[in-house]
């Protein structure tokens, strides 16, 4: 292995997402390149990676709003009606004990959706500002967002479960509520985020003062 | 013209390796600036991929026949299945969730399943499949919407949020879901993604 770092980009290589083949950068303007092996898109980076992340960071956030304000559950008991936001029930569970159910649900639809966020948006940032600090810890923080997004569909699931279950008339019947909505829109569009910002990005900044 | 054969680049920081020589029967290579794996490499990794995901086909077939749930109160008992709870949301109006539900816990794992199936099957016998190439991307774009294992947890919660409320019975499909969670982590764990992608014929 040679002691300077040369990147695909570099070496005028065009490195395949899905299949891994390096593919030389064909010249001519703008010319539409797939891969011959397996015909994905070739790009050197994914194209308007900060632009569509930003887009989708800030829609995320959008839905974040009514996802927490508007009920998830609709609780029908003996003609009474509770409804249930994401908070309520994490609060509800505290107060009756049941403290490590209400931790999961805090975490996977509070914690994890907004560290997922904010971490995006200072990937962003710090991308934008050609940042060189810590590029290794920045690539962590992206494997991180990566790796938990999945995690928030927690609720939705526990939500489908109640709902298929309790349907027993009058006595008890659980609905979902408009907030689910919200929050699997809330997930999918963090999944998306995560997909389009391109890691490869935070080390760009990098390879002027890095050449050893 | 660079030779490129030997080469491989990473896909957070685009540095470029040598691919390295096989050193054992598992050896994982990882980027030497940020880390990222870039390659796993499996011993019969075809045929582990491929008994792992005839398992996890029956166990998807018992996961999805059997009530993973029974729900007693006063008399009254109710059942679901995975798709029941698919069609409840359905039939409320909530068909965004239904679609998302449906989508990340039945349509994308069978889909695994079968696709896998179709690739590593022939590979088995020495056989290319039609449209390996297509079939691999696709195959691959899934992983991120199968969310079996986040599904189990939500099982489990559910079942702390209604114990106090009624008798819960935990089914037969509750199991099958346990064990179809790990065939799925063992069988992407036993891929070698470049055991497929040296099959496919490509103009060089």
């Amino acid at each position: 292995m040679t002691d300077t770092l040369l990147t695909a980009a570099d070496a005028g290589l065009l490195n395949c997402h899905s299949c891994k083949l390096l593919t030389e950068v064909q010249s001519g303007p703008h010319a539409e390149q797939h891969c011959p092996r397996c015909g994905s898109h070739l790009h050197l980076r994914k194209p308007d990676s900060l632009a569509r992340t930003w887009a989708l960071v800030i829609a995320a956030f959008i839905c974040y709003i009514p996802a927490n304000l508007l009920p998830m559950t609709s609780v029908t008991s003996l003609g009474n009606v509770q409804e249930d936001t994401i908070m309520s029930g994490v609060i509800y569970f505290m107060q009756h004990g049941e403290w490590p159910i209400g931790l999961v649900i805090l975490v996977a639809s509070i914690v994890v959706p907004l560290t997922k966020l904010f971490i995006l948006i200072y990937l962003l940032i710090t991308v934008q500002r050609k940042s060189q600090w810590r590029p290794l810890e920045r690539t962590r923080l992206y494997r991180v967002t990566e790796a938990i997004g999945r995690w928030s569909m927690t609720d939705i699931y526990v939500v489908t479960i109640l709902v298929a279950l309790v349907q027993l008339g009058n006595l008890a019947t659980i609905e979902a509520g408009i907030g689910a909505i919200f929050f699997g829109a809330v997930v999918v569009l963090t999944i998306f985020a995560a997909m389009t910002f391109d890691p490869r990005e935070i080390w760009d900044n990098m390879e002027s003062t890095n050449d050893r | 013209m660079i030779d490129t054969s030997n080469l491989i680049a990473c896909h957070e920081c685009d540095l470029l390796h040598r691919i390295p020589e096989r050193e054992g029967a598992r050896c994982v290579s990882r980027c030497r600036r940020c880390n990222a794996m870039l390659h796993r490499g499996v011993e019969n990794s075809v045929d582990r991929t491929l008994a792992l995901t005839f398992a996890g086909l029956i166990l998807f077939i018992v996961a999805n026949s059997f009530p993973f749930l029974a729900f007693k109160l006063q008399g009254q008992e109710t059942h679901t299945t995975l798709i029941s709870g698919v069609f409840s949301l359905y039939s409320e109006g909530k068909w965004e969730i239904a679609l998302l539900v449906l989508l990340t816990t039945i349509v994308v794992p069978l889909m695994q399943l079968l696709l896998q199936l179709y690739i590593y099957l022939p590979l088995r016998f020495n056989r290319v499949p039609w449209l390996l190439a297509r079939v691999a991307r696709f195959a691959g774009g899934l992983q991120p919407w199968s969310m079996m294992e986040v599904f189990m947890i939500g099982i489990i919660v559910a079942i702390v949020k209604l114990v106090g409320m009624a008798q819960i019975v935990p089914g037969l499909a509750l199991w099958s879901f346990a064990l179809l969670i790990v065939t799925l982590a063992a069988a992407a764990a036993n891929m070698d993604p470049r055991v497929v992608w040296d099959q496919v014929e490509y103009p060089r």
